[in-house]
C-alpha cells in the first residue's frame, strides 16, 4: 500500500484545530487536578478521621472504577439530577477528579515519607499540623513528586482521547472526522500517533526541566 | 523568692509507658526547678529518651502527670475533670518544651537562620524580618553568626546541632530537653556544642540533657540522675552521684566510665 500525501496535508491543519483543544482540556484539567489533588493529599494526612475517610472512600472509587464510565457518569448521569454540563466541560470535569484521585495518593505518598523526625521537630516547636504539613513536610516533598507527578498528567492527556466519544472536538474525534469522510485510517491514525506522541515528550521535558530548577534538599 | 520561682518549670508524676508487653517507663517521678540543670544518665534501653519524648508528648505516656510552669500537658480540665488533650492543645502546651534531638532534625529546605526564625514567624506570629532578627540573636548564643545562609546540609554537625538548640532557645520554653546532642557528632565536633550548652545553662536556661559524657555532666549539672530499666535509681548532686555512689547499680555503671580524669577526682 503506499501512503496519500494529499490527505496527510489536508489533515494537517485539521488535526492543528483538534491539538488545541486536547491542549487546553489538558492544561485546564490538570491545573484542577493538581489542585483537587493537593488538597485530598493533605486531607488524607490531617489528624481528622471522617476527613481522612472520605478521602480514602473518593480515592477507592475513583481507582475501582474505568474513566469512560466516570465520564459518562458526568455527562448523561448528572444532567438527570440537573446538574448539566457541555461535552468539553463534562470531559475536563471528569479527567481533572479522576486525575485528583491518583495525584492525592502521590502528595500523600511523598510527604508521608518525609522522615519522622521532621514532623517531630516541627511539633517541638508548637506548630500545629497543618503547619507541619504545607510548611516542613510538603516543601520537602515537593521535587521528588515531580516524576510521579509527570505521569500522572501524562496518563491524564493520553486520555483525553476517550473524550471523543461524548463528541468533544479533540485530537481523535478531528481524527475520526477525516477518516470518516475521506476513509484513510492508516494516515490518520498513525499521523494521531504522531501528533500524541509529540505532546507527551513536550510534557515530560517540560517536567524535567521543572525538576531540575527546583531546589534539591 | 517570688511566687514565680515557686512553680517548678517541670513536674513528673507517675509516668509510665510500655511498647507492647516491654515495659520502658515505670513510675517516674521527676521534678526540675526552674534555671536547674539536670542529667540524666543510664545505660543503652534504660529508657532516657522515653522519658523525654513522654514529657513532650512525642510519645504519649500511658499513665502519669507532666506539669510544665504549673500547667498540665497531655491534659486539659473540663468541667468536673480532666480529658486528653486533642493533637491541636498539645500543640499549644508543648510550647512550653524544647527539644533537642540526637540527629539535629533540622528542616533541611531551610536556611540555619530561617531554621530557627520559622517558629517564631508561624507559631509566634512575629513578621518576618523581626523573626529572622530574632532569630539571628539566638545563633549568635550559640557562636553561629557566619553561616546564617547555608542550608542544614553545608553545615557541619556540630553547627548543625547548634542551629538545632537555638530553634529551640529561640522559642523562649520553659525548659528544653536535650536527647544525647552530642552523640552523633564525631569527637571533634563534641566540645563546640556543649561549649554552647555550658553558656546557656549559665545563662540560666532550665534543661534536661540526657548525656554520656561524664565530664560535662560534672561541670554543668546541678543534679545528676541515674535510670535503669526505666525508673529512677539514684539522683544528686555531681559530686554526691560521682563521688560516693550509694546504689550498687549506680557504682557499676559508673565504672565503665573510669577515665584518669575521673580517678583523681575526689
Ligand atoms: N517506639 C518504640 N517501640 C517499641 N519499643 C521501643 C520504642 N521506643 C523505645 N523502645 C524500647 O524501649 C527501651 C528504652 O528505649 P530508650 O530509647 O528510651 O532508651 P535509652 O535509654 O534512650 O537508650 P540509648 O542510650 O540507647 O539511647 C528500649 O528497649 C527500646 O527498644
Ligand atoms: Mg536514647
Amino acid at each position: 500500500m503506499s501512503i496519500d500525501w494529499t490527505i496527510i496535508e489536508t489533515a494537517i491543519p485539521l488535526l492543528a484545530r483538534g491539538t488545541v483543544v486536547t491542549l487546553q482540556i489538558s492544561v485546564v484539567a490538570g491545573i484542577l487536578a493538581c489542585m483537587i489533588g493537593f488538597t485530598l493529599g493533605l486531607a488524607a494526612l490531617s489528624n481528622i478521621a471522617a476527613l481522612r475517610w472520605i478521602v480514602a472512600a473518593y480515592v477507592d472509587f475513583v481507582r475501582g472504577t474505568p474513566l469512560l464510565i466516570q465520564v459518562f457518569l458526568v455527562f448523561f448521569a448528572l444532567p438527570v439530577i440537573g446538574i448539566r454540563f457541555d461535552e468539553i466541560w463534562a470531559g475536563i470535569i471528569a479527567l481533572a477528579f479522576n486525575t485528583s484521585a491518583y495525584i492525592a495518593e502521590t502528595v500523600r505518598g511523598g510527604v508521608g515519607s518525609v522522615e519522622r523526625g521532621q514532623t517531630e521537630a516541627a511539633k517541638s516547636i508548637g506548630m500545629f499540623r497543618w503547619q507541619i504539613l504545607t510548611y516542613i513536610l510538603l516543601p520537602q516533598a515537593l521535587r521528588p513528586m515531580v516524576p510521579p507527578l509527570t505521569n500522572e498528567l501524562i496518563s491524564m492527556t493520553k486520555n483525553t482521547s476517550l473524550l471523543s466519544v461524548i463528541s468533544v472536538y479533540e485530537l481523535t474525534r478531528a481524527g475520526q472526522a477525516i477518516i470518516s469522510v475521506h476513509f484513510v485510517p492508516f494516515e490518520i491514525y498513525l499521523l494521531l500517533a504522531l501528533y500524541y506522541y509529540a505532546l507527551i515528550k513536550a510534557l515530560s521535558y517540560l517536567s524535567r526541566f521543572i525538576e531540575s530548577r527546583m531546589p534539591a534538599l | 523568692m517570688t511566687p514565680d520561682n515557686q512553680v517548678p518549670a517541670l513536674r513528673v508524676v507517675g509516668l509510665s509507658k510500655t511498647f507492647g508487653t516491654k515495659t520502658v517507663l515505670r513510675d517516674v517521678d521527676l521534678e526540675v526547678r526552674k534555671g536547674e540543670t539536670v542529667v540524666v544518665i543510664g545505660a543503652s534501653g534504660s529508657g532516657k529518651t522515653t522519658l523525654l519524648r513522654c514529657v513532650s508528648h512525642l510519645e504519649i505516656p500511658d499513665t502519669g502527670l507532666v506539669d510544665v510552669d504549673g500547667r498540665s500537658v497531655g491534659r486539659v480540665a473540663i468541667p468536673g475533670g480532666w480529658k486528653d488533650a486533642s493533637e491541636r492543645q498539645l500543640a499549644i502546651q508543648r510550647r512550653g518544651i524544647g527539644f533537642v534531638f540526637q540527629r539535629f532534625n533540622l528542616f533541611p529546605h531551610l536556611t540555619a537562620l530561617d531554621n530557627v526564625a520559622i517558629g517564631l514567624r508561624r507559631v509566634r506570629g512575629i513578621a518576618k524580618k523581626a523573626a529572622r532578627e530574632r532569630a539571628a540573636e539566638h545563633l549568635r548564643k550559640v557562636f553561629l553568626t557566619d553561616h546564617l545562609d547555608k542550608r542544614p546540609a553545608e553545615l557541619s554537625g556540630g553547627q548543625q546541632q547548634r542551629v538545632a538548640i537555638a530553634r529551640a532557645i529561640a522559642m523562649e520554653p520553659t525548659i528544653i530537653l536535650f536527647d544525647e546532642p552530642t552523640s552523633a557528632l564525631d569527637p571533634e565536633l563534641v566540645r563546640e556544642v556543649l561549649d554552647a550548652i555550658r553558656v546557656l545553662a549559665a545563662g540560666g536556661m532550665t534543661s534536661v540533657i540526657v548525656t554520656h559524657e561524664m565530664s560535662f555532666a560534672r561541670q554543668v549539672a546541678n543534679r545528676v540522675i541515674y535510670m535503669d530499666e526505666g525508673a529512677i535509681v539514684e539522683q544528686g548532686t555531681p559530686v554526691d552521684l560521682f563521688g560516693s555512689p550509694r546504689e550498687p547499680r549506680t557504682r557499676r555503671f559508673l565504672e565503665h566510665f573510669t577515665t584518669p580524669d575521673a580517678k583523681a577526682a575526689p
